[in-house]
């Protein structure tokens, strides 16, 4: 919050009365010699920094017309963030707020930036699987998969069957947990917090069972270039099926709870209105896109993976508010569970992972007994295989929009360039436009139902 | 849509005409077209108003320095930087990818932010991270590093900062 200099100094003074006139004009000098270094130290620590919010006119994609300013037209300048609860993580909001207006807003990322791209030009190809699945922390898989994709279009490697079900129907299961874990937190940050316990429950068995596959419950690291890091055990259809039951049944729940819900609705029906030349302009994708009245889903436009041989909907609403975003969210886990079931029914048996030895470690039970295949499991983990020259850009349809990764090859073990284009990153330039002209108490679930994740956004 | 409501058969096609210095090629099944620096606004406002390019998916930028020998492409001269932009038309269903130079001495691009208002945020990344500017960007700061911070750390020559670690009780070096 900016103060202005005389707050400041009656802060320093304690002096409530505000400026007298000044009776002892050699006290008042003496002050000013103490306040004036203060001053400086305290307008360091109140300040916005160097990030500052545009003029008013500029920001022409909001649209207007602007509120009139209330009262006496006197504005403040808040942050919200970066440590509050609902700004999932460490969002820092820049409002400027007309009483509990919101005049102007700017996000301010960079607070979880962790340097994860240069990192991956450190790593080989094996390894960067492990990096990029930290970005998107609720949806890792997807990363996985979009990286995999990358390296395997610049090796020019054509995945077995089963490899490509195993993947889809892992990235289902995934967009079902980040589905539930939006519920969830979107529940608790509108004031219902039993949603909270709700969708961490079923999230939970979601997670149970991709532990069960993958092994690990977040930042798998199983879908690795050239395949999967190993193939599914025994008895996963039981375990698919069954969380595929429980997630219905919660799905049922939160509808029952919140769809009609006349508080949830007064807080989320007309809130944080967003249009598709809006979101055409800002590079908006995802849910956010889709809530407009524009059914884009990358499953269903350009296909990947076998998207193009299962039976699904595309979910989309015409509205573009908060309550759109919710439901869209809500029904589309029940199509992935849809298309999870269609996995378990059409499963293709065979290979996992491409048998091409330059990419594809040795089994297991053969580095037991044999000298080459110790070296050669060795080589591939620690110096990795090579990738011919050349640049791509795959890209995946995530829990959040588009993601895509822009990966450039020079013919070593290492990528030169590995970038990944995080859908929340993006999606967050929307939230501008949606909260000014709203109230504070809007911002929160405006900020919700964008589902920005900022593992991804500051990568 | 009918393709007959465009002049030329691809968007690659129409660019290599009517903008000078392009080139086109194909990459992993993907269009992809060189473009020069001086033109690449121009280049997105074409392609955005004549061709259906409804949204910029992605600017991002590739810094080079250690890869001198890579792949020549006749008519292009190679610099240090290249900044990628990523186009969709969601109404044609297709995908093209923009590359243009950019030369270690004037490392500066104009911005697309008039044709596309979203890439206000890659834009600023690209900025942080290579120093590369954007010509008439509106809010042309850092975006994930510090506002303090010196350098521009996706430069290859940037090194990663190394911190040696001490642990407790550590008697040091033996």
């Amino acid at each position: 919050m900016s103060l202005t200099e005389e707050e400041l100094k009656m802060q320093i003074t304690g002096d409530s009365s505000g400026t007298d006139s000044g009776d002892d004009v050699d006290e008042d000098v003496a002050e000013q010699a103490v306040i004036a270094p203060e001053l400086k130290r305290l307008s360091r620590q109140t300040g916005e920094g160097s990030q500052e919010l545009r003029p008013l006119q500029e920001i022409v994609i909001a649209g207007g017309p602007w509120p009139e300013l209330e009262g006496d037209g006197q504005t403040m300048i808040i942050n919200m963030g970066p440590q509050h609860p609902s700004t999932h993580g460490v969002l820092r909001m820049m409002m400027e707020l007309d009483g509990e207006t919101v005049v102007r807003a700017k996000p301010v990322i960079g607070y979880l930036h962790t340097g994860m791209e240069k990192t991956g030009e450190e790593l080989t190809y094996v390894q960067g699987a492990t990096n990029v699945t930290r970005m998107d922390y609720v949806s890792p898989l997807s990363n996985e998969l979009v990286f995999a994709t990358a390296v395997e279009q610049l090796l020019d490697v054509e995945l077995p069957e089963r490899a490509i079900w195993m993947r889809m129907m892992l990235v289902e299961l995934n967009r079902i947990s980040s589905h539930l874990l939006f519920q969830a937190t979107n529940g608790m940050d509108m004031g219902a917090v039993n949603m909270m316990l709700y969708g961490w429950r079923e999230r939970e068995e979601v997670l149970r069972v991709l532990e069960i596959i993958t092994g690990l419950r977040m930042n798998h690291n199983f879908i690795r270039p050239g395949g999967l890091a190993a193939d599914l055990p025994d008895g996963w259809q039981e375990a698919v099926l069954g969380v595929c039951e429980q997630v219905e049944a919660g799905i049922a729940d939160y509808d029952k709870l919140l769809t009609e819900n006349p508080i949830w609705q007064s807080r989320t029906v007309g809130v944080g209105v967003i249009t598709t030349e809006q979101c055409m302009a800002l590079s908006i994708t995802g849910p956010v896109l889709r809530s407009t009245g524009f059914p884009w889903d990358l499953r269903k436009t350009q296909p990947y993976l076998a998207y193009d041989q299962v039976d699904f909907d595309v979910i989309y609403t015409d509205n573009g508010d908060c309550y759109d975003r919710y439901r869209i969210r809500l029904f589309e886990v029940l199509e992935s569970v849809k298309i999870v079931r269609q996995c378990v029914a059409k499963m293709p048996g065979g290979d996992y992972r491409v048998q091409d030895k330059k990419i594809t470690p040795p089994p297991r039970a053969r580095i037991d007994e044999s000298m080459e295949a110790l070296i050669h499991h060795f080589k591939l983990f620690t110096e990795g295989f090579r990738v011919p020259p050349g640049e791509t850009y795959a890209r995946v349809e995530s829990p959040r929009g588009e993601i895509g990764c822009y990966l450039v090859s020079d013919g070593t073990g290492k990528p030169v360039r590995m970038h990944v284009r995080g859908p929340s990153f993006y999606n967050l330039q929307a939230i501008s436009p949606m909260m000014e002209g709203r109230m504070v108490a809007d911002a929160v679930a405006i900020i919700s139902t964008c589902d920005p994740i900022m593992g991804e956004v500051d990568r | 849509m009918t393709e007959s409501a465009f002049a030329y058969t691809t968007p690659t096609d129409a660019l290599v005409v009517k903008f000078a210095g392009s080139v086109a090629i194909e990459s992993h099944g993907q269009s992809v077209v060189h473009v020069e620096k001086s033109s690449l606004a121009d280049v997105v406002e074409y392609l955005r108003v004549s061709e259906e390019f409804t949204m910029c998916l992605d600017v991002t930028a590739v810094d080079h320095l250690q890869d001198v020998e890579r792949s020549q492409i006749p008519g292009i001269k190679r610099e240090r930087f290249e900044v990628v932009v990523n186009l969709i038309s969601h109404p044609r269903n297709i995908r093209i990818r923009l590359i243009t130079q950019v030369p270690e001495s004037d490392p500066s691009v104009p911005t697309l932010t008039s044709s596309f208002s979203g890439t206000s945020f890659p834009e600023r990344e690209v900025y942080d991270m290579f120093g590369i500017t954007f010509e008439g960007h509106p809010d042309l700061t850092r975006i994930l590093m510090p506002d303090e911070w010196v350098g521009h750390p996706l430069r290859k020559d940037d090194a990663p900062a190394r911190v040696p670690v001490t642990f407790k009780g550590d008697p040091g070096p033996r």
